[in-house]
């Protein structure tokens, strides 16, 4: 590789005094393989060095394509001290919260313990990993706050991860992919549903999983760039479950966040929803409202990534359809479709709105208003 | 338009790149195969250190299936959302008519013009025996 860092990278940016923002995507990760185990009772630990993790999906050695970057990460993100990018807590502080002044961050692992076919594993890891959120993260930076990482597959023991670390504020919102076994709408996933909404909080869908399905809904394709736009995809399908399913109806005060997969298509899904709803609303009368009153009233958008149309009056357009108020910037730090905070908005957005896109939105959703 | 001595030659193998700061302005000079380059530290697009990105060749079809790889060691790709740009020309090949990175002349002179010459030492003591790299900007 031909690649030569300098010796103390620059930070992203030398400017001071920038005004304070949310970061809603940050992705922490384990410097060594065996971070967690102080974490997990020694059967699992036992268990992972005898029989490893098998996944819902085929190839378990990793994701089913290649990066683009190492650990699909910036090449500017490697700790000093050593280890993958978004593993350590002070280079974190002083590549992205410190020079652009974030006051929240919200951390998403990946690679978790999700999507795991043993359950019983599939919750060890989760819980594993969401004590590590607050020991090594959310206790020594107060910025920071983790989501509760669940065993997506089995809504009872995810339910019950829930309601332990309900009230706890180290957490702010409850973490599912949006590859699953099945359409995020269905029974298997009421519990979460009902844990969240009772516990208060926000249940993100971040792009990404490991269920099993091909990556877009006419198989798998050749290049990465296809899984790339297939998050969209994913999590239009994932919405549409959720409205026709009748998830929205059930759990009228739970939020979904839709984290990671644009939202430039949020409003053309909605139209076509209420369109087939008022012609094929005798099979589903438990949706008793149009789907896009749903999607309005109880679903958020993470910005990175964001659509970005020639014309700015385009975004714009969308962003009015969905509500300056639903929108929650984030970077995605460390992975190489980062987003530069300074750069994302186009001129022309009023002081109230620029607010609420950067911090508002975040701090209302997340309860630190 | 100043020049700047950055490096004696010897610090400068090819391959390798040297980056500094000149007037404020963050710099990176590479030597690819023995000829010098100077491009501004600073992507165009949302504003990444781009040259700590890798050296790659550019990837080019005519048409589905034919692939040619040329220009090797001569593109640099930014660390962050990958955007390609020549070396050579700071030319951008994923949106050549908004974006390009500013280039800066990089040329070898010799110690001795160098202290004559119109020259400011920016990181190196200069001797009159050895060759130094220098960028105009
Ligand atoms: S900042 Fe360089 S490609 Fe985006």
């Amino acid at each position: 590789m031909n690649i030569q860092f300098r010796e103390s990278p620059e930070a992203a940016s030398p400017l001071t005094a920038k005004t304070a923002i949310a970061d809603c995507d940050i992705h922490p990760a384990r410097a060594t393989r065996t971070e967690l185990y102080p974490y997990l009772a020694k059967r699992w630990q036992h268990h992972l060095e005898i029989y490893g993790v098998h996944a819902y999906q085929g190839m378990t050695e990793g994701p089913p394509y290649p990066k683009a970057q190492p650990n699909a990460s910036r090449r500017d993100a490697y700790p000093p001290e050593g280890g993958p990018q978004g593993s350590s807590l002070s280079f974190m502080q002083k590549q992205l919260l410190d020079p652009n002044n974030v006051q929240l961050g919200v951390l998403n692992p990946l690679n978790t313990g999700q999507g795991i076919r043993n359950h019983e594993l599939s919750a060890a890891l989760c819980s594993a990993i969401n004590d590590w959120q607050i020991d090594k993260w959310t206790s020594k930076d107060k910025r920071l706050k983790a989501s509760i990482v669940v065993g997506n597959e089995d809504g009872l023991s995810a339910a019950a991860e829930i309601r332990e670390r309900a009230g706890d504020k180290n957490f702010v919102q409850v973490l599912l992919l949006s590859r699953n076994v099945e359409p995020l709408g269905q029974r298997r996933y009421w519990p979460i549903y009902q844990a969240a909404e009772e516990a208060g909080l926000p249940v993100g869908v971040h792009a990404f999983g490991f269920g099993g399905n091909p990556i877009t809904p006419s198989g798998w394709p050749s290049y990465y760039i296809e899984e790339m736009v297939g998050h969209s995809q994913c999590q239009q399908s994932a919405l549409a479950s959720l409205v026709l399913e009748g998830v929205f109806e059930r759990f009228p005060k739970l939020k979904m966040v839709m984290i990671e997969a644009g939202f430039g298509w949020a409003p053309s899904l909605a139209w076509r929803l209420d369109k087939a709803w008022q012609r094929l609303r005798s099979e589903v009368p438990h949706v008793k409202r149009p789907p896009s009153e749903y999607i309005r009233e109880q679903v958020w958008w993470t910005t990175q990534p964001m659509e970005d149309p020639e014309r700015r009056e385009d975004l714009f357009d969308v962003i009015n359809w969905i509500g300056w108020d639903r929108l929650l910037f984030a970077t995605d730090y460390p992975h190489w479709d980062y987003d530069e905070p300074s750069r994302v908005l186009p001129a022309g957005v009023s002081e109230a709105n620029r607010e609420a896109f950067y911090l508002g939105n975040a701090k209302k959703l997340y309860g630190l208003a | 338009m100043a020049r700047h001595v950055i490096a004696a030659v010897d610090e400068l193998p090819p391959g390798a790149r040297k980056f500094l700061e000149i007037d404020g302005r963050p710099i990176a000079v590479f030597n690819i195969k023995g000829e010098y380059f100077g491009l501004m530290n600073r992507c165009p697009h949302q504003g990444a250190a781009l040259c700590e990105g890798p050296l790659i060749g550019l990837a080019q079809s005519r048409e589905p299936g034919e692939i040619e790889y040329t220009k090797l060691g001569e593109i640099i790709r930014c660390p962050w959302h990958g955007w390609e740009f020549d070396i050579r020309t700071g030319q951008s090949y994923c949106d050549p008519r908004r974006f390009r990175v500013k280039a800066y002349p990089a040329h070898v002179e010799p110690g001795a013009s160098v202290v004559k010459g119109p020259y400011v030492a920016e990181t190196v003591t200069v001797k009159v025996e050895s060759n130094y790299v220098v960028v105009e900007l």
